[in-house]
């Protein structure tokens, strides 16, 4: 009971932080306001010659582009979450303090990217989308239970999205820099999380690969399950398969990385 | 698409600088007016040269982490194009343009960008300088600001834009079926100066809106990159009010749109004449111009935060 009270807080905490910073999320709402309008122009100029280009129509093709603009920032599908700060942490050696707190690193961390996540969903998500469903044609269902039912794959999403970040942030224990780590796991999101193009429109075996990816699970499983072109319950089983596997080799990491801390006095 | 791609790490950056505000000792900015326009334009570019040397000095004493950052931007930057080749990969056209021809406008408008943002692509951590106060140092220093922002934190690394660019640029003049002349031939070079020099004028703006509006960086990105994103498709995927406002507003289309209709003999944007698709070089002038009056305006303005 004590420990949930916590971690509550601390998703409290990592919500209010990124709260404060009013000018900057209305900057971040402008911008994935503009870069939604480049894409959706060319998504509907591909779907113009090829309709039904990946099973999706055209106000679905629409629609997956302002997800992924909603998205962009609360699963930190290029990185820039709770994970930058882990990092830096670890590289300064201030994480000697956090792992002296009666409370567990991971879900400590995971509570606050939880948060965070929570916010910007809400500061920077709705708002883009809510301008691109009024401006273009969208495909939305009516019914809450779909609507529930995609909520509950967001939330898988930040699992697996904080899964892999932890993950990389661990990386800096051995790295030290952890930039081009940081690179890599950039390139690897934007590219297999679909914000370029639906994972389903990725021709032959590439799709195929892409879409049994963790990635697979942040942009391109809750946007199917909204747009009804996934069952709910076959894409948590994926989700879910990878967010347990992803958590418990960021707990073995951990185990293996805290036994190297050496504090240095002074 | 994405340092770029809606700035990823913004939200969490701000997040962690200090925002303190308080209106304390007015710190009004100083305009030194020694020797004149021409002598300040000496003085800054010295001081450009000098500041920016310095950081290249910094980077090169870590060669190794120099090149894969590098290798980085230029991998970063390629995703763009390889999203462009998957499209391709199920049609033949977009928009009624052929891979060639968007390789080309792609080309034009990566290589002007980034020798941009290569130059002053710095100019966007105005705002965090406004905010933690270190701006003041820059102002009591003899020497230009806007040359001291530009020239800081100069980054080498650039360079991987740029080469993509210069690629996806070669890609299409060896692909492209394009009936040379003289004046196509001289166009190109005009293209990417006047466009580097389009794209200049908005990182500069960029910078002079956020001494009014300090964490609010990423609306320059929507400027800068996406400008430089929307200018790699053709004028033909987007709606007629968006292409009249990169036309009329932010002129984004004299980076390529216009001239490069001239190049390939293609259906001008707007129908409009075709002597537009050579006043490129004139936009960027004025382009420019107006960028420092909006820098000496938001100078002006600037109060310290006096922390």
């Amino acid at each position: 009971m004590g420990a949930g009270r916590l971690y509550a807080a601390v998703a409290a905490g990592g919500f209010r932080r990124y709260a404060t910073y009013r000018a900057a999320t209305a900057a971040g709402v402008f911008t994935n306001t503009v870069f939604g309008l480049i894409l959706v122009y060319t998504y509907l100029a591909l779907w113009d010659i090829r309709p039904h280009l990946g099973g999706y129509d055209r106000s679905q093709a629409v629609t997956y582009v302002w997800l992924g603009q909603a998205f962009l920032a609360t699963l930190a599908i290029g990185g820039g979450g709770a994970e930058e700060e882990l990092m830096e942490r670890i590289r300064t050696g201030d994480i000697a303090t956090d792992l002296h707190r009666p409370a567990d690193l991971q879900l400590w961390w995971l509570a606050a990217d939880v948060g965070r996540a929570t916010f910007q969903l809400l500061g920077r998500g709705v708002v883009p989308f809510v301008f691109g469903a009024l401006f273009f044609p969208v495909a939305l269902p009516t019914d809450p239970v779909t609507w529930a039912a995609f909520l509950g794959a967001v939330l898988l999403a930040m699992l697996v999205s904080f899964g892999i970040r932890f993950l990389v942030a661990l990386s800096a224990f051995w790295l030290l820099d952890g930039s081009g780590v940081t690179q890599i796991a950039w390139l690897a999101g934007v590219f297999c999380s679909g914000m370029l193009l639906p994972l389903n429109v990725f021709p032959g075996a590439l799709g195929e690969v892409v879409r049994a990816l963790p990635w697979a699970s942040l942009l391109q499983a809750p946007a199917d399950v909204l747009m009804g072109q996934a069952r709910p319950l076959g894409t948590y089983a994926l989700q879910g398969a990878w967010a347990v596997a992803l958590l418990a080799a960021g707990r073995l990491l951990q185990t293996v990385a805290t036994r190297r801390v050496v504090v240095q006095g002074g | 698409m994405a340092e770029r791609s809606t700035g990823a790490a913004a939200a969490g950056t701000t997040a962690g600088a200090a925002a303190g505000t308080t209106a304390g000792a007015g710190f009004r900015a100083e305009h030194g007016g020694r020797g004149g326009a021409r002598g300040r334009l000496a003085d800054g570019l010295r001081a450009y040269r000098m500041i920016a040397g310095m950081w290249l000095r910094s980077t090169m004493a870590y060669r190794a982490s120099f090149v894969m950052t590098t290798l980085g931007n230029f991998a970063v930057t390629a995703l763009d194009f390889v999203a462009i080749l998957l499209m391709f990969s199920r049609v033949d056209a977009l928009g009624g343009y052929s891979l060639g021809e968007i390789a080309l406008l792609y080309g034009l408008s990566g290589t002007s960008f980034g020798l941009a943002d290569l130059a002053i692509g710095s100019m966007d951590r105005l705002g965090r300088r406004v905010r933690d106060g270190t701006l003041d140092t820059l102002l009591v220093r003899p020497v230009p600001v806007l040359a001291q922002v530009a020239a800081d934190r100069f980054a080498l690394r650039r360079l991987g834009r740029v080469t993509q660019g210069l690629l996806v640029l070669g890609y299409a003049l060896a692909t492209l079926d394009v009936h040379w002349t003289v004046l196509k031939v001289v166009l190109l070079p005009v293209m990417v100066v006047s466009g580097c020099a389009i794209f200049g004028a908005v990182f500069v703006a960029g910078a002079a809106f956020q001494f009014a509006a300090q964490d609010a960086s990423e609306v320059q990105n929507a400027f800068t990159y996406g400008g430089t994103t929307l200018l790699q498709y053709p004028p033909t995927v987007f709606g007629k009010e968006l292409v009249r406002g990169v036309t009329f507003v932010l002129p984004l289309a004299f980076v390529n749109w216009l001239p490069a209709a001239y190049v390939l003999e293609r259906p001008y944007p707007l129908g409009l004449p075709h002597w537009t698709g050579f006043l490129s070089p004139l936009v960027a002038l004025v382009c420019c111009a107006l960028a420092g009056l909006a820098w000496r305006v938001g100078l002006r303005s600037y109060r310290s935060t006096g922390s």
